[in-house]
């Protein structure tokens, strides 16, 4: 059983946890708790299931009949996969930002306001200040203030995956889960979307799977190596990257496996 | 270093490549060649027989009687008319199915079902949809009528539509809709703002290439609208339109109809053009 570390406030808490795609066994028995207010980052080679796991998190897998989750997941003390509560709710708790970048078909102003109208009546110049906000939290304002009426899709690729993180903030979700979030984008880009991240936790639990062992690194407060299904080691992380316990963690951070 | 003989069989391999190439090259350039002949001279046919009967009178007067002075009017308004309704009653039926095959139940026996069947309506022969409206429809109300001709168009407009519009709802990325279910959007918002939106122009030319489809197609008006001598708006009346026209008048010995055929032609081969052109510029536009 993989070390638990100890918590401030456990603002997701996974218990008992498999997942199925179709008869594929993906994920065997999880258990750990996601601190508040800090960053948890997922590790490991690809195919372990760590996207698998964040896509619970939001109930994204119920998109497909096939995918079927079995155990507890609680927010804030309640199993959200049994939970009676509409789905859009969850969503609009816990919302996600994809590897690559969605903008919608839309303006830039609206790709902000869609999700903000979904669950908010807001009169023009509040939305303006939301949108505003998003914009200027997800170190995008000053590159598109002049062109917010502009399509989405006519900003650059670093500048799309801003705007999507500015989209899912601008809800104010209590959790951010960010899948790979950074793996389509240049150097600089990457550099401006690990600030947010570490920014964001002021607010909000942030969730972020990725390859990049150095950005779990530097951005995230908590990691989690995942092997094949399993978890095999969580933990803070300057533990899991200075003095990991298992030796296959070790292995895998320092390079010599996966 | 490279041995000799190595080089020596790359040079070969090289050589033998490049004639293939240009054997290829040829054929494909010949059936390309041979292709555009055929249609460049129908269009020019078209363009020279049907651009010397076409007179403002052509636009303005009624069909003749044969060895008489008149035009296509009737035949021109009752075309659009008819193309005009069965657009706008196929199109929303169309879009819907389509809808449903590929955001609904993709996968299920039902869409399975729809889609086979879907196929046959697609390419079933249009002479098929006349005779089956005919005897529906037109046989049932012992009249000919120009809405048994809306009611044919109509059921060939709509596989084509359920068609594209599948198939441009199944280019929109995964990613997008994921995108947009993960802001907590339910499903018909998401459709109808964000998969519908990203395709709208493949959809927008699906149908302005089922518009133009029907637009030429006689045998499915042959049965069910007939013709008319006279303008006529009502649609329990038969109904001129313009391909049963040139129909009836290309086959006619007497030359004002034949030469208003031609005009017919021109006329609707000039609108089946900028309806293409149209699809072409809307698709440009998207990309």
């Amino acid at each position: 059983m993989p070390a638990t570390p100890v918590v401030e406030k456990t603002k997701i808490a996974v218990k008992d946890l498999n997942f199925f795609y179709g008869k594929f066994h993906a994920l065997k028995g999880i258990n750990m708790e996601i601190p508040e207010n800090k960053v948890t980052a997922f590790i490991g080679p690809s195919g372990c299931g760590k996207s698998t796991l964040l896509r619970i998190f939001n109930r994204m897998f119920e998109l497909y009949p096939e995918q079927r989750a079995e155990g507890q997941i609680l927010l804030d003390g309640e199993n959200l996969l049994t939970s009676k509560e509409d789905v859009a709710l969850l969503r609009a708790k816990v919302g996600m930002v994809f590897q690559k970048p969605t903008p919608f078909p839309m303006s830039i102003y609206d790709n902000i306001a869609f999700g903000v109208k979904l669950f908010e009546k807001l009169n023009t110049t509040d939305m303006e200040e939301r949108v505003e906000w998003a914009l200027r939290k997800s170190a995008l304002w000053g590159e598109v203030k002049d062109k917010l009426h502009q399509s989405g899709s006519s900003l650059s690729g670093g500048q799309q995956q801003r705007l999507c993180i500015a989209r899912g903030i601008a809800i104010k979700p209590e959790v951010l889960l960010l899948d790979e979030p950074c793996s389509a984008l240049d150097p600089i880009s990457t550099a401006k979307v690990e600030e947010l991240i570490v920014e964001l936790k002021d607010d909000n639990t942030v969730v972020i799977v990725t390859h990049n062992m150095q950005q779990a690194a530097r951005c995230s407060d908590y990691t989690a190596y995942m092997y094949l299904g399993d978890l095999m080691e969580f933990g803070a992380t300057e533990q899991m990257f200075f003095k990991p316990t298992r030796k296959e963690t070790e292995d895998y951070i320092t390079g010599r496996f996966g | 270093m490279i041995s000799p003989e190595l080089q020596a069989m790359r040079a070969s391999m090289f050589a033998k490549r490049k004639r293939i190439n240009y054997v290829a090259t040829a054929l494909a350039l010949s059936a390309m060649a041979f292709g555009l002949f055929w249609l460049a001279w129908i269009l020019l046919e078209t363009i020279r027989q049907g651009f010397a009967g076409l007179t403002i009178a052509t636009l303005t007067q009624m069909t003749p009687g044969p060895n008489e002075e008149g035009g296509l009017a009737n035949a021109i308004y009752g075309s659009l008319l008819m193309v005009l309704l069965s657009t706008c009653v196929g199109t929303p039926i169309g879009v819907m199915a389509g809808i449903y095959l590929a955001e609904f139940e993709p996968k299920g026996w039902l869409a399975s079902v729809t889609r086979f069947v879907n196929d046959i309506l697609l390419s079933a022969p249009s002479i098929v949809i006349g005779l089956f409206v005919y005897s529906v429809i037109v046989h049932p109300l012992h009249s000919f009528s120009a809405l048994a001709g809306v009611v044919a168009l109509a059921l060939i407009v709509i596989p084509v539509v359920i068609r594209t519009t599948e198939n441009m709802l199944q280019l929109v990325p995964p990613g997008l809709r994921e995108a947009a279910y993960a802001l907590g959007a339910p499903k018909w918002k998401v459709i109808l703002s964000i998969t519908l939106k990203a395709a709208r122009t493949g959809v927008i030319t699906g149908i302005l290439l089922a518009v133009a489809r029907i637009s030429g197609e006689t045998a499915p008006l042959l049965f069910t609208a007939l013709s008319n001598q006279f303008w006529t708006s009502s649609l329990s009346q038969p109904m001129a339109s313009l391909p049963v026209t040139i129909f009836k008048f290309a086959m006619s010995p007497y030359e004002n109809w034949q030469k208003l055929a031609w005009a017919g032609v021109f006329l609707i081969t000039l609108a089946v053009l900028a309806l293409n052109v149209a699809a072409r510029v809307l698709t440009r536009v998207k990309n």
